[in-house]
């Protein structure tokens, strides 16, 4: 079963995190980084991305003859997904403790988070004999 | 350059679709697996997932323990991940002519439904200092 | 690395041979993960060579000497280290690479493997991801591909299976005839399992998980073959031909769902048909009857009906009644409901449904909302079927099945009165 992990934050969130140390961020960094090796010796991992930030986002819209209209106007309160992981695990809660780990990632000073990740499942192609 | 394109929704997963004919949402899903097949066959397509429904996801952060805190409590005004498309093209304008395709797909009646999909570009490194 | 795809006859051949060599290199060594290794690399050199240089007379022996050597190779360059090991390592030496004749253990061997990879202490993902690994002879790539993970993560998953049965120090040879029956149950449920993921896929141009379905037939067949009195090994294979018949009927063009109900039956694989319902007619008389015959007998029911009007509900609500009696697994409970809905009517099946609000292995799950909303349907209760297919929607992790499911509730909602036609996605 695919679960995605998704962080998310908002503009606000982002300021923040680009006032962090230097040192923090890197912590941090390496926190996402070594993260994701666990996952892959693991055998669990299956996709990771980071997004670009919030100020590079557009909403974009069918427009007339096939001319897309665009534009990067989103509500203060909005929450952009900073970065996910895709992981291919046997249970719900399997997902839910990776995703715990992942809450733990370093933030200023160094101190373990607890930020919130957000858990859904992936859909997939397949469909069960049902017996 | 890679891409995602996001599709979002205020609404939890059934009711959008509430209303609709049968033939309305069997022509919604063809022209989305169209879509992914041409994006397929074109070399652009990276990945495209579609998630559960909102009413399905799960908040989790680590306790303090490290075991897994789970909740589903979301705020009212957030807006969920419905699915996506990963895309790798040469130029963002691309990019927004496929989120473009993406919007225009067909709703009741045939009409297109013009969906703003997010677009952001996706990081091949860490996150930089000062964005 | 890139591959070419291989000759048919060499790829078939290898197939088949790989787990016999195997067997072969474990009982040698003793060392199943350093086995495991060597004979994928002399796979690998087989598939280069063999296409450029013909092949061999004796495949088998070819494959066996380059394993056998890869492991000495591998048990040297370890023991070099290690002073006190240096004497083992002569010893290998002196071992002349024999050209390793079939023996009759060769059949065992490939059971022995097949219990190894299928033992309880693995995870069901690691189990079918050794299973065919070792004994499919499938290429981690193509594990990977079927599985929609990158070949890295199932290189890892496999690599840590094979340490798993180390640490477990699970010997190769056959069960105990204390332990046999739960072993062999273990290995049919990763064959069934792995029949399941080849159930149906999404179209698309590099899905070809259908092959996992042919895969789980083939080695259920060896099963089979090595077990020939075992009666739900029988009864396994059968289901799988039995249900595989019906493949090219129960996905539509645009790779939608299509239910038994509506399948266009000239579509059916009539041979596979034939096959199933005559192993099941020879297995059945023998009397050890379980679950997985009569899964069996209730979809030959099904496969020999001409039309789906001319289904014998009678005979599958029976074969339900008696299955329910050795199962304990509430999907059986569930499809019993719409046996029973089709004979004694819908709220008769509605009833049963009822009874399975309090277990918690199913409650939740998306297949009560389904039956229920097709019940409702039945019994004419629109409103409540259309809830309950949106629910069952709300519920699956199949996008196939979530788009029938919102087509089935959009087909029933459009024949109601309108409340709120405006819709978005």
């Amino acid at each position: 079963m695919k679960y995605i992990l998704m962080m998310n934050g908002t503009k606000a969130h982002f300021a923040e995190y680009a006032k962090w140390s230097k040192q923090d961020i890197e912590a941090n960094v390496a926190f996402m980084r070594g993260f994701s090796k666990q996952l892959k010796d693991e055998g669990v991992f299956v996709a990771t991305e980071g997004l670009g930030w919030p100020d590079q986002a557009k909403l974009v819209r069918a427009g007339k003859d096939n001319v897309p209209i665009t534009d990067g106007v989103f509500p203060e309160s909005k929450e952009f997904l900073a970065g996910y992981w895709i992981v291919d695990v046997e249970s719900p809660e399997q997902a839910y403790q990776i995703a715990a780990r992942a809450s733990g990632a370093p933030g200023p000073g160094g101190v373990r988070g607890n930020m919130p990740i957000e858990v859904r499942q992936v859909l997939s192609g397949h469909s069960d004999l049902g017996l | 350059m890679k891409y995602i394109l996001m599709m979002n929704t205020m609404k939890a997963g059934c009711e959008g679709f509430s209303g609709w004919e049968k033939k309305d949402v069997q022509a919604h899903i063809a022209y989305m697996i169209g879509m992914a097949k041409d994006l397929g066959k074109s070399g652009e397509l990276v990945s495209a997932e579609g998630l559960t429904f909102p009413d399905q996801a799960k908040l989790v952060r680590a306790g303090k323990d490290g075991m897994p805190i789970t909740d589903g409590v979301f705020p009212e005004s957030k807006e969920f991940l419905a699915g996506y498309w990963v895309v790798d093209v040469a130029t963002p304008e691309r990019a927004y002519a496929i989120a473009a395709r993406g919007s225009a797909a067909p709703g009741p009646g045939g009409a297109p439904l013009n969906m703003p999909i997010e677009v952001r570009p996706l990081m091949s490194g860490p996150p930089p200092v000062n964005p | 690395m890139t591959t070419r795809p291989l000759e048919p006859a060499i790829e078939h051949l290898l197939r088949e041979l790989t787990p016999q060599v195997l067997g072969s290199v474990v009982r040698r060594f003793r060392d199943f993960a350093a086995a495991e290794d060597a004979v994928q690399e002399a796979s690998l050199a087989a598939a280069t060579q063999w296409p450029r240089d013909g092949l061999p007379e004796n495949p088998r022996a070819w494959l066996t000497q380059v394993a056998f050597r890869r492991v000495t190779d591998h048990i040297r360059s370890e023991s070099a280290r290690r002073r006190r090991e240096s004497e083992a390592a002569f010893e290998m030496e002196q071992v002349a690479p024999a050209a390793a004749a079939a023996s009759e253990s060769d059949e065992d061997d490939t059971l022995i493997l097949l219990f190894m990879c299928c033992h309880p202490a693995l995870t069901p993902a690691s189990a079918i991801a050794l299973t065919l690994r070792a004994v499919g002879g499938l290429t981690t790539a193509e594990i990977a591909h079927a599985f929609l993970v990158p070949e890295a993560t199932m290189a890892q998953r496999i690599s840590r299976a094979k340490q798993s049965i180390k640490d477990s120090d699970i010997p190769f040879q056959l069960p105990t005839s204390g332990e046999r029956s739960q072993r062999l149950r273990a290995v049919l449920h990763v064959l069934y399992l792995i029949f399941n993921e080849g159930y149906t896929s999404s179209a698309g141009p590099q899905l070809r998980r259908a092959d996992l379905s042919v895969e789980a037939v083939r080695l259920t067949r060896i099963v089979q073959q090595r077990q020939p009195n075992d009666t739900e090994v029988a009864g396994l294979l059968a289901l799988m031909l039995l249900t595989d018949a019906r493949r090219l009927a129960r996905t539509g063009e645009g790779g939608e769902l299509i239910p038994l109900a509506q399948q266009d039956r000239t579509l059916w694989d009539r041979q596979q048909i034939a096959e199933g319902v005559a192993l099941l007619s020879a297995t059945l008389p023998k009397g050890a009857v379980g679950p997985y015959q009569l899964q069996a007998a209730i979809a030959a029911v099904h496969d020999e009906a001409a039309t789906a009007e001319a289904t014998d509900w009678p005979q599958i609500l029976a074969l339900y009644n008696l299955l329910k009696g050795m199962s304990d697994n509430p999907m059986v409970a569930l499809n019993r409901a719409i046996a029973e809905a089709m004979v004694h009517g819908a709220t008769k099946g509605l009833e049963l449904l009822d009874a399975l609000k309090d277990d918690p292995r199913i409650a939740e799950h998306h297949r009560v909302d389904a039956v229920r909303a097709h019940l409702l349907e039945l019994a004419g209760d629109e409103n409540g079927a259309v809830k309950h297919y949106q629910a069952a929607a709300g519920k699956t992790g199949s996008l196939p099945e979530r788009n029938y499911l919102l087509a089935q509730a959009a087909r029933l909602s459009s024949k109601l009165p309108a409340t709120n036609r405006k819709g978005s996605v």
